[in-house]
């Protein structure tokens, strides 16, 4: 008998668990549609940036604007007049729209906010434009030292919160792993109206151009062992927590995949090892997943999701502390 | 209050360039046009709603097509209706006169066509920008018909009453309307229709033109050379279509009425029908004159006005019958100048009517009428109802002046008449308003969008007209706002305003702005400071007005409400919005919404964010107003600013400071120059005080690598390196350091900053490396608030400008840091903030200043280098400094080279002469003099010491072979022959010329100033505009590759050729300059020019040059035949291979991310192919690097 591999993530039903994650994979039709072929469960487009859409359209507008009715022989300022500068929202809405019209897997929509008005703003019109659900990319780095742990977790919650008032699509949040009690947060969130956890989102990372002395973004594909982390974190929250969960760093191959859900990951989602290997390394997974779950005679996904989570683990306190302990004496310096 | 008016047609708030060109983009089919002001626009439009697929009336798109001079469109069209094509051109001034040659062939051909001409005066004496009709007069000859429009509805009836009278005269025609008066007013007309224009062309006469055209099927031949025996009786055989004209013209007006509606004649009278004076006059002064004819009509004057639409060909029987039977005087007013004429055209034309009419019995008069002749309005010079009453009034004296100027003092010949200023038309627009701004704070685009609101929203006509200052940074605007329930004619400044508004506070410090507010007007102020705290903070002077006025006071701090609402410095819309709520034109809820509507109108192509933000200053606003409390006396500590310093040169505050204080116009002619020769070294004295924050310098942290005096644009931040015995009397604010030199054991140095100079580009802070040990973000300058250090700095510039100048003979000019020591001598420019031109002007001011003649192209740098009231160019402390002159756009090249030929010329003449006088003079001196070596700066000045010498002698000796010696003393010292300008010239215009300078042989350096685009008139693609850029005339990215031009150069192999970007590499330029120079043949630097057309931020205008040569884009190199002479590689490429990918750095210029946006394929694939551009071109260079070259030498070629 073949296993069945569909799975429900944030109230969508999946053929599958693989998801391809915001990357410049989902950034084109042309992409999306080789995902989809070569089976993705559901992808999730490029976050709208409330930051960059705006940034974008005001300095548009001020370039314009600067070289504008200032001089006598330059009048009309010195780049041609268009009737659209692909500025507007609408440019991120139309992916969307194009998106949903082409495919038939679900596209969820991802959304970074820098205002709260524009959180809720935005998510609206995603939803309006057809999102099948919407995942928040909270991105907060605090700075201010007399900004407290609650202060910082007050506002994901009074975020999440006014969206989840205001849209009735799913909603993931996609957080990253810098919490003191992230079980506490992940309930919190439940509470405020979150449907599902993606983990972990990787910050960009400042590094330092040592010529130049300038603080510059670095950009790195995930390396396998990023899986770690989240994945004991999904292992713990897991029947804890009455959320969905979607691992989002560091699955590569079949197994890494295997091993996030048998954590109780809902769903994979995958940017680096599609960025890698092109899409068709879905198809491969999927086979090689497909072939790990009829050896060992699973009926479906649902069955081995969360199988070995804290809860349900033969060594639930291999998810905390000892976890370290057993590593360190398994190495050893004697010859 | 209210105003209503009566329903009408369709109306559209246009300018009159717009309104021109609606008509000849539908009427056309082929539009050949190269930039000009003021008539750009006109071509701008036409590209633009070609590239949107707008069809002409008959269902085609026209192609617009720009070209590489007015020559060459005049060529294009001319071809193009050989071909068969209804085809127009938009041009002014010298692009006119450039069209000359092709409008006697097309003229002679009998081809219809129509010039759309926004006329503006021809360089003369100096350039200008503005309106008169030199350049129409200039083409008086070549037969076209000429049409004259007087305003913005004007514009747009008589450029479809020219298009449908060439098609069935077969005449072709100038129509013109005056630059920027018309061109450039906004106001509301009548569109005419599609089907409108149907009715008024002639199908068959369309037709008939086409059937003309050449064709292979039935061949024909055109422009045979005709020999003596035929050739006058070919030229008479167009007489009779030229007949025929007049009334055809008259039938095509005809007809216009019946379709359209409005009547119009060859000459329009309008005034008393018993008028003994009658003004004959065509343009837009017409209306002004018609005003002061209303007026004194209505005294009981007996006056009118003959306003002339159809010039040529001259209709003597339709100018008799416009006259009243009982015209005593004819004063005929031309708006042109044409020195040694008996009269001036139109003088001439209706003098030679008049007299002939009369003597042929065609007149109910026996007696010739009296015809006088003025000038008026040069140069957009205004002319007022008031100096109209003037005309009147002179011409009813007995004695009047048979020739007269009007609108200026002429106290040298005594041709000006007097008027009396205070003279009042009534029927003025109930609502008179004027706004200064900044350029940079959008006030004119908010007051053209509140003409569009009112013209649209209400029953309000609505008219605006808005005048620009010279300079590119800091530029003040000025907008005059009719608004009444009638049509709105005025076509003069408004001085009597109902509401004035000042949207900087600083202005009130510099401008009179209230001298325009009528008695009770509304004046509205951006101030920081709120009612109760802003009237100890206004100059006496204004304080005073306000009372003496008893002007009503408002504020608003628009700055806080624009950037609380996330607008920056824009505060147009916060302003526009308090405009609305105080001069009620119109309830206040429906203005908000209005505006928002506008808002929405403007700027939704843009994003949701920008319609938000704006829309919440429109909110702010409203809150923010408030109305000030006048107190009854004016008690200010202090007054307004002195324009320019009491030690200033008697010139500068005789005529200068007038200029600078907007009241150039009360400036006699005796004040001004007679030949256009200025003294140079002005913009010291204008301390325009712009900037907001300044570079401040710290002594610890610099390593004195003098990048940041090299890369300032306007020259206001300085190094010097000087004797510690100068520290004498330093201000204690005077920052220095000790001078790391192994030669200067006591030598100090600083960098300073001149503090009402700097515009605060920030450049100088980008490119500084010097960065704190302990805290990075620290430079060794350092941008800070101007306030906190003015005072301090205004005190350390005095003495900084105060040291002595470094010894030029010790310096190392060929380095960075060398050629910082020296003094540059151009300074203080208006070019604009962060400008990438104005570095290569100021190092080459550095390296031979003092020994230079300057040839620069019409463009950007004529425009900072040459433009009144100040120039930048200046001298040292010996008198000497670079000597400019700009000739003409298209042959700049060719003019210096005459200049070259002119110094050669000389220095033959002193050699001959001395080799002459050799034994009066002394044989050792003389010889020194032939032979010496002035290969450098120490050889130079041992040369001048020679020359000083030569010269007492020579005083001494008093023969006529002295005196003509000393005549050219000056040529013995070696001369350094600069030609500049943009790429406009080098690639486009002037490339002919240019390529004929570089295969000249002479020793002349060519600095091409490449900012890829031609910057002055408004960024249109010229042929150095790179692939994928968008330009103006290039919206869809510029399909074809950028010329290279270096490597056209380096064909010759005998010339010095240069691609630099200091931004990126300034050790190669300041090498590549010293080198040009030194070369003794011709040479041409290629110099990359950031430039605001590029859509970046300019204060990286710098460092981003540096990425463009990382990605290859603008590889580095040097080519110097003097290498090849010696056996060596002669071209050496100074750039290493492409290490960034094009995309990547194009995508921080505007020019390239809007592509990406707007047609992201398109853009795709224009950078792939400008990816390869790079990497063929690089290849090829890699090849050229290897490549021997050998030169003939002089002798050899001989």
């Amino acid at each position: 008998m073949t296993a069945d591999i569909t799975t429900t993530y944030c109230g969508l039903e999946l053929s599958n668990p693989l998801m391809a994650s915001a990357s410049p994979m989902t950034e084109t039709i042309e992409s999306l549609l080789a995902l989809e072929e070569a089976g993705v469960g559901a992808v999730v487009l490029p976050s709208l940036w409330e930051e960059q859409i705006e940034h974008e359209a005001m300095e548009f507008q001020r370039i314009y604007s600067l070289s504008t009715d200032q001089f006598a022989e330059s009048l009309s300022g010195f780049l041609p007049e268009y009737d659209d500068y692909g500025t507007r929202t609408e440019a991120y809405l139309e992916h969307l729209v194009e998106a949903k019209e082409e495919l038939s897997i679900p596209v969820i929509a991802s959304l970074n906010g820098t205002t709260r008005g524009g959180w809720v703003h935005y998510a609206k019109r995603l939803e309006a434009a057809g999102a099948d659900a919407l995942e928040l990319n909270v991105y907060l780095i605090p700075t201010d030292p007399y900004a407290t742990g609650a202060d910082v977790e007050q506002r994901y919650l009074d975020l999440v919160e006014a969206v989840r008032k205001e849209v009735s699509i799913p909603l993931a949040v996609k957080i990253g792993p810098y919490f003191s009690s992230l079980p506490n947060m992940a309930r919190q969130l439940q509470e405020a109206g979150a449907d599902a956890l993606v983990m972990f989102n990787r910050f960009f990372q400042p590094d330092i151009d040592l010529e130049t002395l300038e603080v510059v973004p670095r950009v790195r594909l995930s390396p396998p062992t990023a899986l770690l982390l989240p994945m004991r974190w999904i292992g713990i929250l897991r029947g804890t927590v009455p959320l969905d969960f979607a691992i989002t760093s560091g699955v590569h191959d079949a197994s890494d995949a295997l091993k996030a859900l048998l954590v109780g990951a809902d769903a994979v989602m995958m940017a680096s090892a599609l960025l890698r290997n092109g899409p068709g390394h879905v198809a491969e997974m999927l086979g090689e997943m497909q072939a790990w779950l009829d050896e060992n005679d699973y009926e479906s996904i649902e069955q081995m999701k969360g199988s070995m989570s804290i809860g349900s683990s033969p060594n639930p306190g291999a998810f905390v502390r000892t976890n370290y302990m057993k590593m360190l004496t398994t190495y050893s310096t004697a010859p | 209050m209210t105003m209503t008016k009566a329903p009408a047609r369709l109306q559209v708030t246009v300018d009159g360039n717009e309104a021109a060109a609606s008509i000849a983009y539908r009427t056309n089919e082929v539009l050949a046009i190269y930039p000009i002001t003021p008539s750009s626009p006109m071509g701008e439009l036409s590209d633009a709603w070609s590239n949107r697929g707008r069809e002409n009336v008959w269902g085609n798109i026209p192609r617009v097509i720009e070209m590489q001079s007015e020559a060459g469109a005049a060529g294009a069209v001319h071809g193009a209706l050989q071909g068969g094509a209804l085809t127009a051109t938009f041009t002014a001034s010298q692009g006119l006169l450039l069209m000359i040659p092709n409008m006697y062939k097309i003229a002679g051909e009998l081809t219809p066509a129509v010039f759309h001409v926004a006329a503006r005066s021809v360089a003369t004496h100096a350039l200008s920008i503005f309106g008169d009709h030199s350049d129409v007069m200039a083409t008086r000859a070549t037969g076209w018909g000429m049409l004259a429009s007087n305003s913005v509805q004007e514009a747009h009836d008589l450029a479809l009453i020219a298009q449908a009278a060439t098609l069935e005269s077969r005449v072709p025609f100038v129509h013109f309307f005056d630059g920027f008066r018309t061109s450039h007013e906004v106001n509301m007309i009548e569109e005419i229709s599609d089907d409108e224009i149907r009715s008024m062309i002639s199908m068959d006469a369309v037709l008939a033109h086409r059937n003309r055209r050449l064709d292979p099927d039935r061949p024909v031949l055109r422009g045979t050379a005709q020999n003596p025996d035929v050739f006058f009786q070919a030229r008479e055989a167009c007489n009779p279509f030229y007949e025929a004209v007049p009334d055809i013209v008259q039938a095509t007006m005809d007809r216009f009425a019946e379709v359209v509606g409005r009547r119009y004649h060859l000459f329009d009278y309008v005034g008393a029908p018993d008028a003994t004076e009658v003004i004959v006059m065509m343009g837009s002064g017409a209306a002004a004159a018609e005003a002061a004819v209303d007026q004194l009509v209505a005294r009981g004057r007996k006056v009118g006005l003959v306003k002339v639409r159809l010039f040529r060909p001259f209709s003597p029987e339709a100018l008799v019958a416009a006259l009243p039977s009982t015209v005593q005087t004819v004063t005929v007013l031309d708006r042109t100048k044409e020195p040694g004429a008996v009269g001036e055209p139109l003088l001439q034309d209706v003098m030679v009517a008049l007299v002939e009419e009369t003597q042929t019995g065609n007149t109910s008069w026996t007696e010739t009428p009296r015809v006088i002749g003025g000038r008026f309005g040069l140069s957009s010079k205004e002319f007022t109802p008031a100096m109209a009453a003037g005309v009147f009034d002179e011409a009813a004296k007995d004695d009047a002046k048979r020739r007269f100027t009007v609108g200026i003092v002429d106290d040298v010949t005594g041709l000006s008449i007097d008027y009396d200023p205070t003279f009042e038309v009534d029927g003025k627009a109930q609502v008179r308003a004027v706004f200064y701004g900044l350029g940079a704070d959008g006030t004119v685009g908010a007051n053209k969008n509140t003409v569009k609101i009112i013209g649209s929203d209400t029953d309000l006509f609505a008219q605006g007209y808005f005048v620009y200052d010279s300079r590119k940074s800091g530029s003040m605007t000025t907008s005059h706002l009719r608004f009444d329930p009638d049509p709105i004619e005025a076509t003069y400044l408004i001085d009597d305003a109902t509401f004035v508004a000042c949207h900087q506070f600083e202005f009130l410090s510099k401008v009179d702005v209230l001298s325009r507010a009528a008695d009770g007007a509304t004046f509205l102020l951006n101030s920081p400071y709120g009612p109760d705290d802003v009237w100890g903070r206004l100059p006496r002077e204004v304080q005073q007005q306000i009372i003496d006025k008893g002007l009503s006071f408002h504020v608003v701090d628009a700055t806080s409400v624009a950037r609380e609402a996330g607008l920056g410095q824009r505060i147009n819309t916060v302003l526009q919005t308090c405009f609305f709520a105080l001069a009620d034109l119109m309830p206040l809820d429906e203005a908000v919404a209005a505006i928002k509507g506008a808002i929405a109108k403007s700027y939704s192509k843009f994003g949701d964010v920008v319609v938000e933000r704006n829309n919440s200053a429109v909110d702010g606003a409203l809150a923010g107003l408030s109305t000030v409390t006048v107190p009854s006396t004016a008690d200010s500590s202090f007054t307004m600013r002195q324009t320019v310093p009491a030690d200033a040169p008697d010139f500068v505050k005789r005529v200068t400071a007038m200029m600078l204080e907007d009241r150039g116009d009360l400036l006699p002619v005796s004040a001004l120059p007679v030949d256009g020769t200025f003294p140079t070294g002005t913009t010291q004295v204008e301390k325009r005080s712009i900037a907001v924050d300044i570079p401040i310098f710290d002594p610890e942290v610099c390593i004195e690598c003098a990048k940041c005096a090299l890369v300032c644009p306007h020259a206001a931040i300085r190094l010097k390196v000087f004797d510690k015995a100068a520290l004498d009397g330093a201000p204690d604010t005077f920052r220095w350091r000790q001078f790391r030199s192994r030669d200067m054991d006591d030598a100090l140095m600083t960098i300073q900053v001149a503090p009402d100079d700097c515009t605060g580009c920030t450049v100088c802070v980008d490119v500084c490396p010097a960065k704190s040990k302990t805290e990075v973000k620290h430079k060794a300058i350092n941008m800070e608030p101007k306030a906190d250090h003015l005072e301090a700095e205004r005190d350390n510039w005095d003495f900084f400008t105060s040291i002595p100048e470094f010894d030029r003979t010790v310096a190392r000019t060929n380095t960075v840091k060398g050629i910082q020591m020296l003094e540059p001598l151009f300074e203080f420019s208006g070019a604009c903030s962060g400008c990438g031109e104005t570095p290569y002007v100021k190092l080459a001011s550095q390296l031979v200043g003092d020994r230079m003649m300057v040839a620069n192209a019409t463009g950007c740098s004529s425009i900072y280098g040459g433009n009144l009231p100040t120039t930048p160019w200046k001298t040292d402390a010996n008198g000497r400094g670079p000597a400019w002159a700009n000739s003409l756009f298209e042959d700049n090249a060719e003019f210096g080279l005459g200049m070259r030929l002119a110094l050669d010329s000389e220095k033959e003449e002193a050699h001959r002469l001395l080799m002459e006088l050799s034994s009066d003079v002394g044989a050792e001196l003389a010889k020194a003099l032939l032979t010496a070596d002035q290969s450098d700066e120490q050889g130079i000045a041992d040369q001048r010491r020679r020359v000083a010498l030569l010269d007492d002698v020579l005083e001494e000796l008093d023969t006529e072979p002295a005196r003509r010696l000393k005549a050219v003393t000056g040529a013995l010292v070696r001369k350094s022959v600069w030609i500049m300008g943009g790429d406009g010239w080098a690639y486009d215009i002037g490339f002919g010329g240019l390529d004929h300078a570089l295969a000249s042989g002479l020793d002349v350096n060519i600095l091409v100033m490449d900012t890829e685009v031609y910057s002055n008139t408004g960024g249109q693609a010229s042929k150095a505009t790179p692939r994928g850029a968008v330009a103006k005339f290039a919206a869809g990215g510029k399909p074809t590759g950028k010329k290279d031009l270096g490597q056209i150069a380096m064909s010759y192999g005998n010339v010095y050729v240069a691609q630099v970007a200091m931004g990126a590499n300034n050790t190669q330029a300041v090498k590549a300059f010293a080198e040009a120079e030194s070369y003794e043949g011709p040479s041409i630097i290629i110099a990359y020019s950031t430039c605001i057309a590029h859509g970046i931020d300019m204060g990286s205008s710098m460092s981003h040059q540096k990425d463009l040569v990382d990605s290859g884009y603008w590889p580095l190199y040097r080519y110097d035949p003097r290498e090849a002479d010696v056996g060596k590689h002669p071209f050496r490429l100074d750039s290493r291979a492409p290490t960034k990918p094009f995309r990547e750095v194009a995508m921080q210029e505007a020019r390239y991310a809007v592509l990406s946006k707007v047609n992201p394929d398109g853009h795709d694939a224009l950078m792939d192919a400008a990816q390869k551009d790079i990497d063929d071109r690089w290849s090829l260079y890699e090849d050229f690097k290897d490549l021997d070259r050998v030169q003939a030498t002089q002798e050899e070629g001989e």
